[in-house]
């Protein structure tokens, strides 16, 4: 039983960790930037595939990595535009169009990848970004050698983690945004515009998770293959209400949460000959759904999260 | 209603009024449909002067000042706002943030507030450039702390708003405006959510604002009010302006008139012997925080009103939860005509013929994405008028309505609308309905007329003296002393969870009764009651 726990002193195990957290942190803070200004975006597992495909097969055509993640980022950005046109100027229901774009995103990327290799059998690969490996960073210790082997998406990821909570504690639009998600009329009596404000978020939101989708093929992975985000949105959706919509607390639950799942895997090598392995993979989710039901009590909902907002209505 | 009253020439607005004028509106006019919301108003605001626009709901006065704040463009019409150049300047149409830059703040009757946000971070908020960093708001801070002092305005800046009272809330809207430098001040039915204290903090505020040389705005449908802040009062009925003259020389029933358009005859009360004791309390203690009584004894009988006077947070709610058969009591014993049995929860409560007026009719008086037969079947969906097999029978529901609509005057499309489209009057008729249809023995009213306007009181009132009339049990629970005096056979006080009376009310008056809520003993004896 104590190999179980030895497991968690091995750098190998958190560098999988953090390379694990690290789509999940970019889905979580766009869901939660979207959420904070009142927008459920349930397109969020659509929007993943689409950033995955879009990134990886602007490279696999011959575009540098960085201008990989920026089409994928435009993909998802494109997207968050519908989401928002559905939700925001036709005032529709945010649940029904979050899973209408999933459904669309998902399939018109299996739809692309389709028509552009007819006949492969084998998903064509990728040179993906490699581990940063800056030797001033190796110097740090503990910590130092584990980031080290991260790519550079992932410190992207935490920078905007960072940022993120700068923005919303710290900046009059930061303010803003809060209030558009508690009470639009709040913000529409200040002369501010409400759609404005969450056509930025729910766009700029969307593009945080189609690049969670692009470390998915361009980082973790070298190719694209059907069903590899295989419900990593509904996570997120999951661990925007775990960090109560705070964006340095999804960085704390996207961790733990790599860290379930690095575990789970080293556990299954390690007892995978008398149990079966279906249990091993049931762990993080169980794990995932006892912190929910401890932070989710205490959870501070957004007020205005999923009403539909029309000007001159109450 | 018939709209002979109309003034016969408009009176030159403050002719021979030296001040400048900040605002006038000209021939606005605004139509929803088949509805004529305002009709050509002309409305002039000077400098220093509170105005009063007083109508009834639905008389167009939100309409006009939601065209003034831009909410909407008027049909026909302009705003104009003084340039600060001693000229008035045409407003675009329907654009709030113009209205905000020229001056114009309101305070809507449903806070526009986000409850996440502190009180200082709603009133910066769309006052900063995006990226402003935060030292920068000391001189924002200081510029509010001093609004609010000089102005009455006191409130905690850095709470979330979510965890402030009403009052508060209130005070926090208006700085907001005041901090956008608002020349203009409108106030929707202000003190519609403030207790008799804060509604006297308020119209001090209102002073205040006036005399810094700020025009204001104040919209209600209360008389007593208008008395209270204004100097001058214009009356809107049907959306067509009726008055426009200085309070000095109007008296109160020519405004109620002029505001009905018809004379409103308040029912009185004709002496009734009380019959059998229906609702007994004994030494009863119990609820808790706020909401508690204490060792409070009364006996309330057949065809008697009993009010119960204090100011709301003294323990209404646990005497009120307690009649309905929502709370057990601690300590005494509380019985609906001798049995205790029938108060034990509020199935037994509404079996044993209690009618229920709830405090807060949209949260617990109606489900209003339920339609009006709906609203009305809830208290007795077991019943054979309203189910039959298990299953509902929905003609006989929706003529249960169509008989309600028709004996209550329920302005309402229809049995099948839903009840949240009814305004605030029409929906306390559809619950003043439920609770009369049965002839109740205990009628519970928990302030039955808040928020309504005149009419619609007048109307609640003469309901209730009827069911008295027929021997129902009344226990009406208000803050409006007048209404309490004009109704009740005897008065009780609460205050701090205690009982003081009940009296009998024709030894009382508002004074008295103002001392007996603040927790003052009656200087002379008062006569107890039977």
């Amino acid at each position: 039983m104590s190999e179980a726990f030895e497991i968690l002193f091995q750098a190998s195990f958190w560098v999988a960790a953090i390379r694990i957290a690290t789509p999940l942190l970019f889905g979580t803070l766009g869901a939660l930037l979207g959420e904070r200004a009142g927008v459920l975006n349930l397109g969020i597992e659509g929007i993943f595939v689409a950033g995955a495909m879009t990134g990886w097969l602007a490279v696999y055509l011959g575009a540098p990595l960085w201008w990989g993640v920026a089409a994928a980022a435009a993909a998802g950005a494109l997207m968050g535009l519908l989401h928002a046109f559905l939700t925001v100027t036709l005032a529709l229901s945010q649940h029904v169009a979050g899973l209408g774009i999933t459904l669309l995103a998902t399939a018109g990327s299996h739809f692309v990848y389709r028509v552009a290799f007819p006949t492969l059998t084998q998903p064509p690969r990728i040179e993906p970004f490699a581990p940063v490996g800056w030797a001033w960073l190796e110097g740090i210790p503990l910590l130092g050698p584990v980031l080290a082997q991260q790519t550079p998406l992932t410190f992207l990821a935490i920078a905007t983690a960072l940022f993120l909570a700068f923005l919303l504690a710290r900046t009059p639009l930061g303010l803003a945004i809060r209030a558009v998600g508690d009470d639009p009329a709040a913000v529409e009596a200040q002369g501010l515009s409400v759609a404005g404000l969450r056509y930025g978020c729910v766009v700029a939101g969307s593009a945080l998770m189609a690049v969670g989708g692009a470390f998915l093929t361009m980082s973790a992975f070298n190719a694209f293959f059907f069903g590899m985000v295989s419900g990593r949105g509904w996570i997120c959706i999951a661990l925007v209400v775990f960090a109560s919509w705070r964006p340095l607390k999804a960085l704390a639950g996207a961790l733990l949460f790599g860290a379930f799942d690095a575990w789970q895997v080293r556990l299954q090598t390690l007892a995978g000959a008398f149990l079966p392995s279906q249990l091993f993979l049931m762990v993080p989710y169980l794990l995932s759904i006892a912190a929910l039901l401890l932070a989710a009590r205490r959870a501070d909902y957004p007020r205005a999260l999923m009403k539909p907002w029309r000007r001159g209505e109450r | 209603m018939t709209g002979t009253e109309v003034e016969p020439a408009p009176r030159g607005a403050g002719r021979g009024d030296a001040r400048p004028p900040l605002l006038r509106l000209e021939g606005i006019t605004k139509r929803f449909g088949e509805l004529l919301a305002n009709d050509a108003i002309d409305l002039e605001l000077r400098a220093g002067e509170v105005l009063a626009l007083l109508g009834e709901n639905g008389a167009g006065k939100t309409t006009l000042t939601s065209i003034l704040f831009g909410h909407y463009a008027a049909d026909a019409g302009t705003v104009r706002v003084a340039d600060g150049r001693g000229g008035l300047v045409a407003l675009p149409p329907g654009r709030p943030e113009a209205a905000l830059a020229a001056g114009i703040g309101m305070v809507h009757q449903h806070f526009t507030l986000a409850h996440n946000l502190t009180g200082f971070e709603n009133i910066v908020l769309g006052t900063e450039p995006w990226w402003r960093p935060r030292p920068a708001r000391a001189g924002a801070r200081a510029r509010i702390e001093d609004l609010a002092r000089r102005m009455g305005l006191e409130v905690e800046l850095d709470r979330p708003v979510g965890t402030l009272g009403v009052g508060a809330r209130q005070r926090i809207e208006i700085l907001k405006a005041l901090y956008r430098e608002a020349r203009v001040l409108v106030l929707d039915e202000p003190t519609a959510v403030l207790t008799p204290q804060e509604a006297e903090g308020l119209f001090a505020t209102i002073r205040a604002l006036a005399a810094d040389g700020r025009g204001v705005i104040f919209i209600t449908h209360k008389l007593a009010e208008v008395e209270a802040v204004a100097e001058r009062v214009v009356v809107l009925r049907q959306g067509r302006k009726v008055a426009d003259r200085p309070l000095v020389g109007t008296s109160r029933e020519e405004l109620a008139r002029l505001m009905v358009g018809r004379e409103v005859v308040e029912p009185v009360r004709r002496p009734r012997a009380p019959g059998a004791v229906v609702l007994a309390l004994e030494a009863v203690t119990a609820g808790s925080g706020r909401d508690r009584i204490e060792a409070v004894s009364f006996a309330l009988r057949e065809g008697e009103i009993l009010g119960i006077a204090g100011v709301s947070g003294n323990g209404q709610a646990a005497l009120a939860a307690l009649a309905a058969g929502l709370l057990r009591p601690e300590r005494g014993r509380v019985a609906l005509a001798g049995s205790a049995a029938a108060l034990e929860s509020p199935r037994a409560a509404v079996r044993a013929g209690v009618g229920r007026i709830p405090e807060d009719r949209e949260r617990d008086g109606v489900v209003g994405e339920l339609d009006l037969s709906e609203n009305l079947a809830l208290e007795r969906l077991d019943a054979p008028e309203v189910s039959r097999f298990g299953l509902l029978r929905r003609r006989a529901m929706r003529e249960r309505a169509r008989r309600a609509i028709e004996a209550f005057a329920i302005r309402a499309p229809g049995p099948d609308a839903p009840v949240r489209l009814l305004s605030g009057g029409n929906m306390q008729k559809v619950v003043l309905a439920r609770a009369l249809e049965a002839a109740p023995r205990l009628l519970l009213a928990d302030q039955p007329t808040r928020g309504l306007d005149v009419a619609a009181t007048a109307f609640v009132h003469e309901r209730l003296l009827a069911a008295r009339e027929r021997g129902t049990a009344i226990l009406l629970i208000s803050e409006d002393l007048d209404e309490l005096l004009a109704l009740s056979d005897r008065i009780a006080v609460l205050h701090r969870g205690r009982l003081a009376g009940p009296f009998p009310s024709e030894q009382l008056d508002v004074p008295t009764l103002g001392l007996l809520m603040a927790g003052h003993e009656p200087e002379e004896p008062l006569g107890a009651a039977a």
